[in-house]
């Protein structure tokens, strides 16, 4: 293994905040999965402390960044790429499985589908106007049923007889579900079919109209739930692949791609150095009075410093 | 009498020329912004679709500043916007503004008998004049228009392109002679044609535009989505202008037979709405060798949901990746990005395997 320069790929997710290590080849090294919390400066610092305290000294030569929160996580750490979480996927489930054709991806709060075609992605789909059945949901629900979130894909195993749930919106499948544990229903039963339900409504909105072939990679944090994986089986009719990593495969891709960029353009890495962690962020909002937009204004400040402001559609704050 | 309209785009600037030059005070409404969003859809039914929201807001705004006439559009169909005019009259009433409303319904001999009543006689050379002014500001915005989509995919400076059209528009807005618009025009014309620079991205990338005619017009209901792309190193062409629409509504162009040949092997029939044009359009940039398609259409448009089931079959037919984007009133910025900047990332991916002639070996770049 060469130890001349690691690649750092940051997620920051709205559930997960996932950092990866790669070496200097792209394969990942060590990985950190943080939950957000809604403070995504905070997590970020305090995952590269993790990282620092297990491999004090290492040379970062690249560092890339993914998720709802790449563009903060840009500024902060000073990426060299900031990419978007399609791409990222695409790129870290072709490294791992390179004859991969779909990628099944379910996050916190989103869900998408890519397909890939000798190695390119050609196609993709991403949850717009409905939420139901991604982690966010399921994390809701293993607390109202007192189950470790953990285990709950293996209560859906137990099941003989699923039963149906009606899987088109968050809030009703919550009610069917009370409802048929009221009628008697087992909870494996219940579970299993809220599985289902939530395959059933990811392939009928997400993955509407797409090429669904094998190889089927699915990653993501609900990745993690037995359930689903063998309820995705069941209705697709093929094999699906969960990779070992498969919770922080986007961190990795932003790992990659810096470090083809990196490569590629013969570049020195912005990365403002792990010493980062020990910086004073501090964010601050108002609300534009300009024009009848009201545009609310994030300026983002490192060591009393503003280093970052958006939020604005026109060019009166363009300040930094 | 002060007349008033609803937005589509930059078509303010003509509209505006048009009646101020037949001599009526104009109020157009202020620049559609999240307030007007706000006031249509507040009193809009939920399920009309966002143009009849916003055309609700810019009355209301323009009323409030003492507009008293509104011109709409009219018409039987193509979609269920021929019965726009008339539910936002009642809805306006119940509110109680007081105004007049002339809604353009197809018929030049009852269109011109109404236009009398309406607006009392007007003299046929001051119509003609009127009519020409207006005409060649479209033309002129349209002309400049097609070329800062096409350049700002290679501006050197960031945001260069978008403020020289600014300042075009404001001098075609002041002007009120025919000539200068047409100097005004050969002028930015010279500067947009000059700007040969390297691509951002480093390499072309071109998308089509198709869809629905009010959510490709319009930027503020689009999300500025033309914008994002120029700002992603992406150039843009499309066929939807107001100018090349009013040329084929008067017969004086007939597109509609090359689109209908173009989408004759995946759709024969007219399905209301632009329906037609978006998959004939889709095959035609396919074939022209466009890198890809973006369709756009309003959350509900029955004829975009009939096209956009139909385009995975044309992109699989034409080998051209597609993306569809239904815009409503919570529409978020961030997530129309995040899906834009993917669509871009695999159109370069394509091109650059392309190029290459090879498999992925996981070794090239993306553009930043």
């Amino acid at each position: 293994m060469a130890s001349d320069g690691f690649y750092l790929g940051v997620d920051v997710g709205s559930v997960s905040t996932d950092l990866a290590l790669l070496d200097s080849f792209g394969n990942l090294l060590e990985k950190v999965y943080l939950r957000t919390r809604g403070k995504p400066v905070e997590v970020i610092q305090e995952g590269l402390k993790i990282l620092e305290d297990k491999y004090p000294g290492i040379e970062i030569n690249g560092v890339g960044t993914t998720g709802s929160g790449r563009n903060l996580a840009g500024v902060v750490l000073g990426a060299d790429v900031i990419k978007n979480e399609i791409s990222t996927h695409a790129v870290a489930a072709s490294k791992i499985i390179p004859d991969v054709r779909t990628v099944l991806e379910i996050g916190g709060q989103d869900s998408k589908i890519i397909i890939i075609r000798e190695g390119i992605p050609v196609d993709f789909a991403m949850n717009s106007v409905c939420a139901a059945g991604t982690g966010s949901f399921l994390d809701q629900q293993a607390a109202r049923l007192e189950i470790p979130i953990e285990e709950f894909g293996d209560y859906a195993l137990k099941a003989k007889n699923p039963v149906r749930i009606a899987g088109r919106c968050s809030v009703f499948a919550e009610s069917d579900m009370i409802h048929k544990q009221q009628l008697g229903y087992e909870l494996p039963e219940i579970i299993a079919g809220l599985c289902e339900a939530m395959v059933r409504n990811y392939l009928n909105n997400v993955g509407k109209g797409k090429e669904i072939e094998p190889p089927v990679v699915f990653q993501g944090g609900v990745a993690a739930n037995v359930g689903i994986k063998a309820a995705f089986e069941k209705e697709l009719g093929c094999p699906v692949h969960v990779p070992e990593y498969y919770d922080v495969m986007g961190a990795i891709g932003a790992g990659i791609l810096a470090r083809e960029y990196i490569l590629d353009k013969n570049k020195k890495t912005n990365f403002k150095g792990f010493k980062i962690s020990d910086f004073d962020f501090k964010t601050s909002s108002f609300e534009c009075d300009g024009c009848p937009n009201h545009c609310e204004i994030a300026n983002i400040y490192e060591n009393g410093k503003l280093i970052a402001r958006w939020g604005y559609h026109c060019t009166r704050w363009e300040a930094v | 009498m002060q007349i008033t309209f609803p937005h589509m785009g930059d078509m303010v600037v003509a509209v505006k020329a048009l009646f101020q030059e037949l001599g009526f005070t104009v109020v157009p409404p202020p620049p559609i912004s999240r307030k007007t969003l706000n006031l249509g859809v507040k009193y809009s039914p939920e399920f009309a679709c966002l143009p009849f929201k916003i055309n609700l807001g810019n009355f209301m705004e323009a009323l409030d500043r003492g507009a008293d006439m509104i011109i709409m559009g009219g018409g039987c169909g193509p979609c269920r916007f021929g019965y726009y005019a008339e539910v936002q009259e009642e809805i306006l009433r119940e509110m109680g503004y007081d105004f007049s409303m002339y809604v353009i319904e197809p018929g030049i001999f009852s269109n011109l008998r109404k236009i009398r009543e309406s607006f009392g006689p007007v003299s046929a050379r001051k119509v003609l004049s009127a009519v020409r002014l207006a005409w060649n500001k479209a033309l002129a915005i349209d002309e400049i228009y097609r070329l800062v989509l096409l350049k700002r995919a290679r501006e050197a400076k960031e945001g260069q392109v978008n403020k020289l059209y600014a300042d075009f528009l404001r001098k075609i807005d002041e002007t009120m002679s025919v000539d200068r618009v047409k100097r005004i025009k050969r002028e930015y014309r010279e500067i947009l044609e000059d700007m040969t620079g390297a691509y951002k991205r480093g390499i072309p990338l071109k998308v089509g535009l198709v869809g629905e005619i009010y959510l490709v017009l319009e930027p503020f209901v689009n999300l500025e989505i033309e914008k994002k792309l120029g700002e992603l190193g992406v150039e843009v062409e499309r066929d939807l202008y107001m100018t090349n629409w009013l040329l084929n509504f008067l017969h004086l162009r007939n597109d509609g037979k090359l689109i209908k040949r173009a989408a004759s092997k995946y759709l024969d029939s007219f399905v209301g709405g632009h329906g037609i044009d978006t998959i004939g359009n889709t095959v035609r940039y396919a074939r022209k060798g466009f890198d890809g398609v973006i369709q756009l259409g309003p959350f509900t448009c029955m004829p975009e949901i009939i096209a956009s089931s139909i385009l995975p079959a044309v992109s699989k037919g034409e080998g051209i990746p597609v993306l569809t984007f239904f815009f409503d009133e919570h529409s978020a910025d961030a997530g129309i990005r995040t899906r834009l900047e993917a669509f871009v990332d695999l159109l370069e991916r394509k091109k650059v395997q392309a190029r290459k002639g090879t498999g992925y070996k996981g070794e090239i770049v993306y553009g930043q």
